[in-house]
């Protein structure tokens, strides 16, 4: 069972954070603050899978960005990798050759495309076809009314 | 400004961001976020009313500012609005800032739920989607209610969309983690089954996450699903790649619903049905065949989604754990990992490799990589992989390898990180104790430990070895000669000159013969480290000072006046001076005979569980241990040693079954040194030794520090030690460890009763989160009504906080409520379970009757249920006056002059219930010769006699 996704830069500036069990602020914040430091000490070529507290820290760096998903022990780390492989290819899809600031000033898109992808930490819908489409189906909603239903 | 600028712009959100990037120092950030709130917030209060776009605009820049880690406590009004929006795009961001800063604020939760419904029920996917995905990103307890029962619904129902099913069904997912009482099972379970049968992949996926969530909860009702999931993924193993269109990734057809359904089925044993048996062994096989191909693309991505489906399938083989060629195989394709570039494989294959250790069928198999491993350790560059392989090891380990295995981690110690060398040292001690043969290469191996990394071996290794050198007198005096070499390195840790302090203490005479270790010496040696020790050492030494006294006449002058110098008999410390004080008095007034009695050799440990793996497990977390069980792996023939013991003398059969602490009373024969100790501040570590009841808590796995509220709290040990002593006592000390002290006063009137409860923080830190509550156990339930009033959260250093429990005695009962304490301390969470003592005696009302009285209804209560009686040895001296205190203090009336024996003692009381009043008579006829007493009770009901007899006879 996934616990969190955070997004983060090599300067340790949180990007974007999903959590998928319920925790104050400020045990997200101490947990963020601890984790960011962790991944950022680690060398280039080290394994991608760190036992941190009681949960397994799956990561990868994309250019400037940190990937980092927290799982539990019996979950599978190289799935998860791809998990987080197949989020920056629909990002990259969707913005056309993504970059942190992409993340930064559409940070809500990439909460968007993220809900499409994952549900409770799950895979929802793992075709990149199919993502993208619902997100573009809702991108071409905008700005036109609905009128909603009566009821 | 980014290239792309996809959706709608939100020009003022953009400009907005532009500048917080802009700004140069954090204090110049936090100004134009003040400015930037104070403007929404006038806003949002105008008296204009705003239009959707604006709402949306500044709502999203609250959002933005909330996640760079600023508090936000206004917009969610505003937020909640847009919900309502007929834009879609206003309507999203509301959904995007409800789920990011859930508030629970109950009105604005109702509004919540009002817009989700409408939502829900508007028949517009997109609108549905957007409601639940708002549920299952927040998924608190409120949406649950409101919700848990409508989703099932769009879920199964035929006309919904392939989208909205996806989503549903992961939103009950997550509403089935957070409140799995509020998701209704029901004959949608069976339809959701079925889902694994749907045309589209993805709505397969999802409803397959359900699945397993569910069946881990009922396994029962999700049976069907195996047949279906075995069917499935056989499709998805042997279908051709490009088949499966967009769910073929880089080559690897669906690897995320492969990986799911083999994780559905490890929620349950291998298949009966036969043909569904193999036809999942197939599988399996395929899927190992396949790691064995030549991989079809060069990409990274390729070769982690085949190998994912492989680990996945692996673990199955490992949790079926019943075809062994299966497992054999599994072992060898992790063998090859083992040596694969790819450091993430060599992880994830030493990993794999310590469950598989642990199975009867592979444990050999995984043996033959041991060499691999052992290099590993060596080469490894990252600090992770390597304790992966220190896992492993320690999971492969038995009587065979277990001294290659432990030199290796022996001297990994001396260079391995210090983040893992506590663990390291755990693991060697619980090997060096379970696979000794020859205790002396045990107590070398400790020695070692304490040489290599004495600042990581903790309290529990040390006490351990003492322990088995007191249990074993074949290696006493090589004990004593070892510690008295390693006491000579020039910088000896502490623990050693602890161990060597103890041991020489105990066994020291027998190497005394040797003029090199003559009693002087010995002495000299300890003391001169005395002084560059802690405390609790100087303490142990003190100790050891005075067995020496009666071990060696010959030094007893010299031993006098070391403690009658003034850094001793004044020492600062309480502890120190009084044992000086003690011990020199002892040593100038007991005969020969009486010091040899007092300061007798240790009696031999009880056998107990090894707090050492009690540590390690507490270390780990339970799941985190690899099965070291022997008894496993003995039915796989070779190896182990169930046959006895034969070097055993003292203890039963093997040390390794682990004698340690953590609740036991000291050993049964009164332990000597026992008689001044009981003098003493429990900081002695001669008793702490023997009573290691109260450590200081540890501190608990961070899992259940951080994520308290979703782990069940580890299982505490409920604390008893005090409760008898509440029988006839209201008030006194409960409860006290290192770091807290509970106090109770309590008082009873007929079926009620009052108890205040204190609770002094003994440290100079704040306790934190502080709660306490009292639980019944299920048979009390009904019997005893306990209220607890709340209790300060928050306690400070030295400071005591007090509650108050009100009881209502419903009807005689046995069991006692329990304590539950839960605080941090130090970042830690600290739980403590202590039994209350509210005992049905409390609720006496004493009664005055006369001889006459007395005996009329002593034979009216003549029927045989009615009387309990007890004849027991006397546990404590048998004093008239204190016997009537006691019985006194029960609850009861005494009556004199009833008994014609005026040395028997009579009372009678009534006890109050709220349904009904029982009364009762006892006797208690002391034997003084036979040291005996008789205790005789008559009560109108068994229950009640049996109860009163069971506490009031163990106060004698």
């Amino acid at each position: 069972m996934p616990f969190f996704m955070l997004l983060f830069s090599r300067q340790g500036k949180l990007r974007l954070q999903k959590w998928y069990v319920p925790l104050s602020d400020k045990e997200k914040k101490k947990i963020t603050r601890e984790l960011v430091q962790t991944v950022l000490a680690r060398k280039p070529k080290m394994c991608s899978f760190l036992e941190w507290r009681d949960l397994k820290i799956v990561y990868k760096r994309y250019a400037s960005l940190y990937f980092c998903c927290a799982i539990e022990d019996q979950d599978n780390e190289l799935i998860t990798l791809e998990i987080i492989h197949r989020y920056v290819e629909l990002l990259d899809k969707y913005f056309g050759s993504v970059c942190e600031l992409d993340i930064i000033f559409n940070f809500e898109k990439a909460y968007f495309i993220l809900d499409e992808f994952l549900l409770g930490g799950e895979a929802q819908e793992t075709s990149k076809k199919n993502v993208l489409k619902a997100i573009e189906q809702a991108d071409l909603l905008q700005e036109v009314s609905h009128v909603k239903n009566c009821e | 400004m980014p290239a792309v600028s996809k959706g709608d712009g939100m020009r003022g959100l953009a400009v907005f961001i532009s500048d917080i990037r802009n700004c140069k120092s954090k204090e110049a950030e936090i100004k134009r976020i003040n400015k930037e709130l104070a403007n929404i917030r006038s806003k949002f209060k105008g008296d204009k009313a705003l239009d959707g776009y604006s709402k949306k605009k500044y709502v999203c820049k609250l959002l933005f500012i909330f996640l760079l880690g600023h508090d936000i406590d206004f917009g969610h009004m505003e937020a909640v609005n847009l919900l309502s929006s007929n834009k879609y795009t206003e309507k999203q961001i509301g959904y995007l800032f409800i789920s990011v800063l859930v508030n629970s604020n109950s009105d604005l939760i109702r509004l919540i739920n009002n817009a989700i419904k409408n939502d829900l029920n508007s028949r517009n996917p997109t609108f549905m989607n957007l409601a639940l995905h708002c549920i299952a990103n927040v998924g608190s307890r409120e949406m649950a209610e409101a919700f848990a029962s409508e989703i099932p619904r769009i879920l199964v129902a035929g006309d919904t969309m392939d989208s909205v099913k996806q989503s549903a069904a992961l939103c009950l997912l997550r509403l089935n983690r957070t409140s799995p009482d509020l998701v209704p099972m029901g004959e949608w379970t069976a339809r959701v089954v079925h889902l694994l049968n749907d045309q589209h992949l993805g709505v397969v996926t999802a409803a397959t996450s359900l699945i397993t969530t569910l069946a881990q909860k009922s396994p029962d009702d999700f049976k069907t699903s195996i047949s279906l999931a075995v069917a499935r993924l056989s499709r998805i193993v042997t279908s051709a790649c490009i088949d499966l269109q967009d769910y073929t990734y880089y080559f690897v057809a669906a690897p995320w619903l492969s990986v799911k359904l083999l994780r559905l089925l490890q929620c349950y044993p291998p298949p009966e049905d036969a043909a569904l048996r193999s036809r999942l062994t197939e599988c399996l096989e395929t899927i190992l065949n396949k790691a064995q191909e030549p991989p079809k693309s060069k990409k990274v991505q390729h070769s982690n989604a085949k190998n994912a489906v492989l680990f996945e399938a692996i673990s199955l083989i490992i949790h079926h754990d019943s075809e062994p060629t299966l497992l054999v195989r599994a072992c060898n394709q992790l063998g090859q990992f083992l040596q694969h570039r790819e450091t993430n494989l060599r992880y994830l294959a030493l990993e794999s490799m310590c469950t598989l250790a642990s199975s009867e069928f592979s444990h050999e198999a995984v043996k033959t990589h041991i060499e691999t491993v052992i290099n590993a350790l060596k080469t490894e560059r990252d600090v992770s992989v390597r304790q992966r392989a220190v896992d492993l090891l320690y999971a492969m380990c038995d009587r065979s390898n277990a001294k290659q295995i432990v030199a290796e981690m022996l001297s990994y110690l001396e260079t391995a990180d210090y983040s893992i060398r506590e663990e390291i040292v755990l693991k060697v001690a619980i090997l060096a104790e379970k696979y000794a043969v020859d205790y002396t290469w045990y107590v070398d191996t400790i020695l070692n430990l304490i040489r290599i990394a004495g600042d990581y071996v903790s309290e529990e290794v040390w006490y351990r070895v003492i322990q088995i050198v007191i249990n074993r007198d074949d290696v006493q005096g090589y004990a004593a000669k070892t510690v008295f070499e390693a006491l000579h390195a020039p910088a000896c840790h502490e623990n050693l000159v602890k161990v060597g302090g103890y041991i020489l203490g105990e066994f020291g005479n027998l190497i005394a013969g040797d003029s090199r270790s003559s009693p002087l010496v010995q002495f000299n040696l300890l003391h001169s480290k005395f002084h560059l020790c802690s405390v609790p050492t100087r303490a142990l030494l003190l100790s050891a000072y005075i067995k020496f006294i009666n071990l060696f006449p010959e030094v007893k002058a010299t031993i006098q006046d070391v403690l009658r110098s003034d850094s001793q008999l004044r020492n600062a410390d309480v502890e120190l001076q009084q044992r000086a004080v003690e011990y020199l008095r002892l040593s100038c007034i007991a005969s020969t005979d009486i010091l040899a009695t007092v300061l007798e050799e240790m009696p031999p440990f009880p056998e107990r569980e090894s707090s050492i793996l009690a540590k390690l497990k507490k270390k780990k977390g339970p799941g985190n241990l690899p099965d070291i069980d022997d008894s496993r792996r003995n039915v796989n023939g070779n190896t182990e040693h169930h046959e006895p013991t034969e070097t055993t003398n003292k203890s039963p059969p093997s040390l390794m079954a682990d004698l340690l602490p953590t609740n036991r009373p000291r050993p049964a024969s009164s332990s000597p040194i026992m008689l001044s100790a009981g003098t003493m501040g429990s900081s002695h570590p001669f008793t702490d030794l023997l009573n290691l009841n109260s450590p200081p808590a540890a501190a608990p796995s961070l899992l259940v520090d951080v994520f308290s509220d979703l782990s069940a709290p580890a299982s505490v040990e409920v604390s008893e030690d005090n409760f008898s002593r509440f029988v006839c006592k209201n008030n006194g000390v409960l409860y006290e460890n290192q770091l807290l002290q509970i106090g109770l006063k309590s008082e009873y009137r007929q079926n009620l009763g009052r108890m205040y409860v204190f609770y002094g923080n003994k440290t100079s830190t704040q306790f934190l989160s502080f709660s306490s509550s009292v639980t019944n156990g299920d048979a009390l339930k009904g019997q005893l009504i306990v209220h607890a009033k709340s209790v300060d959260p928050v306690i400070d250093g030295g400071a005591q906080v007090q509650q108050i429990l009100n009881m209502e005695c419903v009807s005689d009962f046995t069991d006692a409520p329990v304590l539950n304490i839960q605080f941090r301390y130090g970042g830690a969470l600290q739980n403590i379970a202590v039994k209350l003592p509210v005992m049905l005696n409390k609720f006496f009302q004493p009664t005055e009757m006369t001889s006459q009285d007395f005996f009329q209804r002593w034979k009216q209560l003549g029927a045989p249920q009615q009387e309990v009686q007890k004849i027991f040895k006397s546990q404590h001296p048998m004093d008239t006056d204190v016997t009537k205190a006691k019985i006194l203090g029960f609850g009861v009336a005494l009556l004199d002059g009833v008994d014609p024996n005026p040395a028997n003692f009579v009372g009678a009381g009534v006890i109050h219930t709220k349904d009904t009043q029982v009364g009762c008579l006892l006797r208690l006829e002391p034997n003084t010769q036979a040291e005996m007493y008789r205790l005789t009770l008559r009560t109108s009901r068994d229950s009640v006699s049996q109860r009163l007899c069971d506490l009031l006879s163990e106060q004698f």
